[in-house]
């Protein structure tokens, strides 16, 4: 924790509160967790609790990762793993008063999670962005495109003319795709394909030139030969514009060519942290191996069976005790009765190769090469 | 859209004439079905204890001598093309829209329903600004504040305003502050053009009674919308625009949520202008509403048949305008 970064006094505050509270996150909060000033975002111990009638829904429960500019981080988990609260929470739009918000989200400088709601206003829009799974409901359906991509352009740029507005929304029309774009920006959503709509969308958050752009499950709702438009389309564009992008998505698939670096999440806690070529080449976690296995390849005999990952996601208010995922895993008996007693730490195996799992490294390896790797 | 304008036009109508054929029909025939003649049907409009000439001679004034049909065709003809009377020592013409001449009264019964139109007219545009105004605040804010104090007591509020009818909120209304507090005393109805002021004044308790009742309808039916809207996925974009929040609500979720409060607003005001009855006879304005209630205790068939063709006339054309509003209000909704 350097002196000359400005974070270290808030943060080693939080650090000791956390400690208090948890004792289990004890080794994640120290000094080593500090902030990044390199990174253009850094999330750090990130927990987004929700106040239900049925107990704490601990729905990102200390999650911290960088991003750089121009990089792109691939967020991989299956429903209820905290992915889309966890972006929800960088952008400051969990509004709920039962929400619970601790960590720290630096932005170019600017810690977000104590800083005026207004201010993360300003940013939000500007300097980051977000895309949304479904366009179709994510878009007002009483306004046209244009006017939504207008609104989105004004609010920080309000000494801009509706005319020089218009001009740049039919401009990003152009620019993501959308043929005769001066003509089908006065167009209404439902009279745009899920595609087009998509694009429309991705106008609408770069309109701004943000720094971040959040993706969530962008290709979802899309048939799958206009999946591979939308992010080849992603991919351009963040070239063209420089900016961060977090993807996030169930499917290791879209991620995988796109993404930089992959941050896989279970239970509301990273569970495996590398680059890409690491995650897909040498993943270490029982539950990332899972979902390697049930993942559809182009390269596989068609015959060859996807193998799922046993059992359902678990839920977030009675987190199995230990780690989270032991009453998945298929190698829990190895090790030793740790996996339901003792929370595993995301330790790092190599540089910039995180994971959390209690089996004994040579027998992580070991495992990926006889049984896992003959599968992939 | 033309085209739809016109088939609407059309409908209405056809929808009309069935109206006036049902009222015609529940006048003539259901007394007949339960065995009324025609004699004691028309000795209700003759003074007691007439003589059988008397009875006569007015079965075949009102034209009971006639069949049903043709009684009810000559009545359709009056409306749309004039009739001309020739029961009397001179003959008289009945202008369109000619609705006849009242049984018990003897006089013309469309200049008189039309005297009226501006009592109820303004009845139920006062209203209807106080509850639109204070149902739709009520109902944004309490969704808005859901769970809060202010939340349950309006609801609460809201919950007595749809149950009370008329007639106890009305009187109690005008018992306390017409009698207990004489702040609006000597109700009567003074009309705009002679007096604004004094037509204000004395019209605010029955516009605070009716609109008290909508308010509260309307007050729920906004915070359903708005709790409704405001879930949606597009008001999440709003805020990841960086929206403040003030524009939010308003422009993207109140939007929403007020499309449904619309038609309903187009139903509701259609159906006040046909008479608001129960208001305007607790707080005895000569409007439409009381005329029907009069028309229906006299069993006046001509004052009958004017006020409920009128009462379905304005009720199909507020029908048709909602209809219309709809497809500029939601762009989705293409007519065609």
């Amino acid at each position: 924790m350097s002196k000359t970064n400005p974070v270290a006094a808030s943060s080693k505050a939080k650090a000791a509160e956390a400690d208090a509270k948890d004792a289990d996150t004890k080794a994640a909060s120290a000094g080593k967790d500090a902030p990044n000033p390199e990174a253009f975002l850094s999330v750090r111990d990130l927990r987004i609790h929700f106040d239900t009638d049925d107990g704490l829904v601990r729905s990102v429960d200390g999650v911290s990762f960088d991003l750089e500019t121009g990089k792109t981080l691939g967020i991989v988990g299956e429903s209820g793993s905290g992915k889309s609260v966890t972006s929800l929470g960088i952008l400051g739009l969990h509004r709920s008063k039962r929400a619970r918000i601790s960590g720290e989200v630096w932005l170019d400088g600017e810690e977000l999670i104590s800083a005026d709601p207004d201010r993360v206003r300003q940013l939000r829009g500007e300097k980051m962005s977000m895309i949304f799974q479904d366009p179709l409901t994510a878009m007002h359906p009483y306004y046209t495109v244009g006017a939504q991509i207008v609104e989105a352009y004004r609010v920080h740029h309000p000494q801009a003319s509706k005319k020089a507005a218009r001009g740049v929304a039919v401009e990003m029309l152009d620019r993501v795709g959308i043929p005769q774009p001066d003509r089908r920006v006065d167009d209404y959503p439902h009279q745009f394909s899920g595609g087009m709509r998509q694009r429309a969308m991705i106008a609408m958050s770069l309109v701004n030139n943000p720094k971040l752009l959040i993706a969530d499950e962008p290709t979802t709702a899309l048939d799958v030969t206009v999946q591979a438009q939308i992010l080849d389309l992603i991919r351009d564009l963040q070239k063209e514009f420089g900016s961060a992008v977090i993807i996030i998505t169930h499917d290791l698939g879209v991620v995988a060519e796109l993404s930089d670096d992959i941050l896989v999440m279970y239970g509301g806690k990273c569970v495996e942290k590398g680059t890409s070529e690491t995650i897909f080449t040498a993943p270490e976690h029982p539950y990332t191996w899972g979902l390697l296995g049930s993942m559809p390849r182009m390269d596989r005999e068609l015959q060859d069976r996807l193998i799922p990952v046993k059992g359902s996601p678990p839920s977030l208010i009675n987190l199995p005790k230990g780690c989270a995922f032991n009453p998945r895993c298929p190698y829990a008996e190895l090790t030793g009765g740790k996996s339901t007693t003792e929370t595993p730490q995301l330790i790092e195996v190599k540089p910039g190769h995180r994971v959390a799992c209690h089996l004994p490294e040579e027998k992580r390896h070991s495992i990926f090469r006889d049984e896992i790797a003959p599968r992939l | 859209m033309v085209a739809y304008i016109i088939r609407r036009a059309f409908a209405a109508v056809v929808l009309l004439l069935i109206v006036s054929a049902v009222t015609f029909g529940i006048f003539f025939l259901v007394p007949r079905l339960a065995g009324e003649t025609t004699q004691q049907l028309a000795s209700q409009y003759v003074g007691r204890d007439p003589s059988p000439q008397a009875v006569q001679s007015i079965i075949h004034n009102l034209g009971f001598d006639k069949p049903v049909y043709q009684q009810y065709w000559e009545f359709i003809h009056g409306i749309v093309a004039g009739r001309t009377f020739n029961d009397g020592p001179t003959p008289t013409h009945c202008a369109v829209p000619c609705f006849g001449y009242s049984f018990k009264s003897h006089l013309p019964v469309w200049p008189d329903l039309t005297q009226r139109i501006p009592v109820t007219l303004s009845l139920a545009l006062g209203a209807a600004v106080i509850w639109l105004v204070s149902g739709v605040a009520i109902g944004v804010l309490s969704a808005l504040k859901r769970g809060s104090i202010f939340d349950r007591l309006s609801m609460g509020v809201a919950l007595a305003g749809v149950s009370l009818p008329i007639f106890f909120t009305g009187l109690l209304s005008m018992d306390l502050f017409s009698f207990q507090w004489p702040i609006f005393s000597n109700l009567h109805y003074v009309n705009f053009t002679d007096n604004p002021l004094m037509w204000a004044k004395n019209l605010v308790l029955p516009w605070v009674t009716l609109a008290f009742l909508y308010s509260a309808l309307y007050a729920r039916l906004t915070r359903a919308g708005m709790l409704e809207t405001m879930s949606e996925d597009y008001i999440r974009t709003a805020r990841a625009k960086g929206l403040p929040e003030r524009k939010v609500v308003t422009r993207h979720g109140l939007r929403s949520a007020l499309t449904p409060i619309i038609t309903i607003f187009g139903m509701d005001f259609g159906l006040l202008l046909g008479g608001a009855v129960l208001t305007e006879t607790v707080f005895s304005l000569p409007g439409v509403g009381q005329y029907a209630v009069q028309a229906i205790t006299d069993n006046d068939l001509p004052k009958v048949m004017a006020v409920t063709t009128l009462a379905a006339f304005f009720i199909v054309v507020a029908n048709l305008l909602v209809d219309l509003l709809y497809a500029v209000v939601d762009p989705r909704v293409r007519l065609s």
